[in-house]
């Protein structure tokens, strides 16, 4: 038989026996359309994830005091001893070291800020001017933290603009005085809206500079410090120099965490890979129903057909040819059904894609790859059974229509 | 051409041994017309069904065209079904979706014949049956006796050497049977070798040579 022949008769087969046909399409397209759909969510997900880290600015060095690494007791620890805090000191030392471009402290708390009668209760950090660039804020009007001695307390604050708002109804705020705890600041800048930043949302956010949020407070130590390397490829000479500097201040106790954006970022990356993973392993599963659902409807099409059997037997069609007739029309069957899943998983992706224009949502190449994949080998898998049932059948008891 | 030897073809039924074919010798020349006749159960169509090589004998040799064919395996078969054997049903077992030409070039697809070359063969043997105006038209839209007649185009399109009959016109009135009865009549006048299995005392008339069955065994083979 010529593969032409082959393909237009099972062709011919499963379009005639069309509802037939239009449930195992409907079965294969389902399954291979929610692979690509949710493998679509775990990617848009980690995209958008990799996308913050991005805005955050690169080149970033995050140092977090007391260190997070389980393994040995360190003497210190027996001896009772708690980690030495992080210091403008330190972060002075890290200004120094050969490849920083910039570093700047950050200290967090809340502290209730006024305006005459209003008043609310806000997160206020305190920085330097090297915050906006490090961290990437953007200012709607006015200034940022003027640069200078980061010792010297300076009474200016900057604020997001749902403070500006709450506090200075139907006011400019640039100018206008804050109380914040205990002390009070000039408003020198209004944050743009720039939605959430790593958990801060810089709406709602009083950022003041370090040496004045360390007395309202009244703490010495740092929340974190975020430097900037100058390139890239500074980043680990950084880190490193930046560990041994810090220790070297610590008395030889290497008692903070460095962390890296890129190691950041990769284990956000190795957690949304495993989440995609996931997700597309339960949407396989619905592949599997679907070759379950293949292989029952060909087994029906086979006792459907048996007399059909009898006669290709009859008029010289071998075991082969007609094991590769059902096998064929259930290939192409479960192919036909790939393509529509395919088409309907981007269809999901493109119409999720209008709704939440943010959400970067395309499928990895690899779901995509392995959705059809799986699509054709299920239809091959589930397929051979039936196919090979038909191709058994006796052709004396298929003629008479008896199995 | 046909040659059956001591053939016997038993069947376990439960735990009663069924002798379907008990001994049967029956030797056809090229060019014969045979029917075979006998009541229901009395093995005309097992001894139909192996001659086809559609199921194998128990024992005995069946040499087709001088050869052995008990020991061939199923491809084998196969083959030789297609380029020597022609089949025609009572109930013409037609492919339903397929139209007439479609069924009558259905063992030239199988067989890998060109496109090119199985139009001409198909067409012809439509002609010479009187069915060219159908060939667009599926077995739903033919009458039984043109349904027929597509299946005996079908049989012949492979140009075998035998045409097997099983009650050709049990399923047609009586102007259709005559119709489809000449039309393999005029086959056989051309020298293939026509054997009919048949109920209708009137067909079996027809032919040259008559063989009665009675409980797997032929007890009368007379011209």
């Amino acid at each position: 038989m010529r593969f032409r022949d082959l393909i237009r008769l099972s062709l011919d087969s499963a379009v005639r026996a069309r509802m037939r046909s239009v449930m195992l399409l409907l079965a294969m397209s389902i399954g291979v359309a929610a692979v690509i759909a949710l493998t679509s969510l775990g990617e848009g997900a980690r995209r958008y994830v990799a996308d913050e880290f991005q805005a955050l600015g690169t080149r970033m060095v995050i140092v977090i005091p007391g260190r997070s690494e389980t393994g040995g007791v360190s003497p210190g620890m027996l001896a009772g001893e708690t980690p030495r805090d992080l210091t403008l000191g330190d972060a002075l030392a890290v200004q120094r070291l050969p490849g920083v471009e910039r570093v700047a402290p950050v200290v967090v708390g809340s502290a209730p800020a006024s305006v005459g009668s209003l008043e609310r209760e806000a997160p206020v950090m305190g920085s330097s001017a090297d915050l906006q660039p490090v961290h990437g804020f953007k200012l709607a009007r006015g200034s940022f933290l003027p640069p200078g001695d980061l010792t010297r307390d300076t009474a200016v604050a900057v604020i997001g603009s749902n403070i500006a708002r709450e506090l200075f109804p139907g006011r400019e705020a640039i100018g206008g005085n804050l109380r914040i705890g205990d002390r009070r600041f000039r408003v020198i800048g209004v944050l743009a809206d720039q939605g959430r930043m790593i958990g801060m949302d810089s709406q709602e956010l009083i950022i003041v500079p370090v040496s004045a949020a360390q007395a309202l407070f009244n703490t010495e130590s740092l929340f974190r410090m975020l430097i900037q390397a100058h390139t890239r490829d500074d980043m680990t000479r950084v880190r490193n120099a930046t560990i041994e500097a810090i220790k070297l201040r610590h008395q030889g106790e290497e008692d903070v965490t460095v962390i890296t954006q890129d190691a950041l970022l990769s284990t956000f990356d190795r957690i949304f890979t495993a989440l995609t993973l996931t997700l597309g392993g339960i949407a396989s599963i619905s592949l599997a129903v679907a070759g379950v659902l293949i292989m029952n409807v060909m087994l029906v099409s086979v006792s459907q057909r048996t007399s059909e059997v009898g006669l290709l037997k009859a008029i010289g069609a071998t075991r082969a040819q007609i094991t590769a007739l059902f096998l064929t029309e259930a290939i192409l069957l479960s192919v036909a059904g790939a393509i529509t899943g395919l088409f309907v998983g981007f269809g999901v992706d493109w119409i999720v894609g209008n709704i939440y224009p943010s959400l970067p949502l395309s499928p990895p190449t690899w779901a995509v790859v392995l959705a059809i994949v799986v699509a054709i080998l299920s239809g091959v898998v589930f397929g051979l059974m039936p196919a090979r049932r038909a191709a058994r059948l006796d052709p004396v008891a298929a003629l008479a229509g008896r199995r | 051409m046909i040659d059956l030897r001591n053939i016997c073809r038993h069947f376990q039924m439960g735990d009663q041994q069924v002798r379907a074919l008990d001994d049967v010798n029956v030797h056809i020349e090229t060019g014969e017309y045979v029917s075979i006749m006998g009541p229901s159960g009395s093995g005309k169509s097992t001894l139909l069904n192996v001659l086809g090589l559609l199921d194998r004998p128990t024992a005995g040799t069946y040499l087709l065209d001088g050869r052995e064919t008990t020991s061939l395996d199923d491809e084998e078969l196969a083959h030789t079904r297609a380029g020597k054997i022609g089949f025609i049903f009572q109930s013409f077992h037609l492919i339903p979706r397929l139209t007439a030409f479609e069924n009558v070039e259905l063992p030239l697809v199988i067989a890998g014949v060109a496109p090119e070359e199985r139009r001409p063969r198909v067409q012809q043997l439509l002609a010479s049956l009187s069915l060219e105006s159908r060939s667009k038209h599926r077995p739903n839209e033919l009458s039984g006796g043109q349904r027929q007649r597509v299946a005996i185009a079908r049989a012949m399109v492979m140009q075998p050497a035998v045409l097997l009959a099983d009650e050709p016109t049990g399923n047609l009135d009586h102007v259709s049977g005559a119709e489809v009865l000449a039309a393999i009549e005029g086959l056989n006048a051309k020298g293939i070798t026509l054997l009919v299995v048949t109920h209708d005392a009137e067909v079996a008339q027809r032919a040259r040579r008559h063989i009665r069955m009675r409980d797997g065994r032929v007890v009368e083979d007379a011209p």
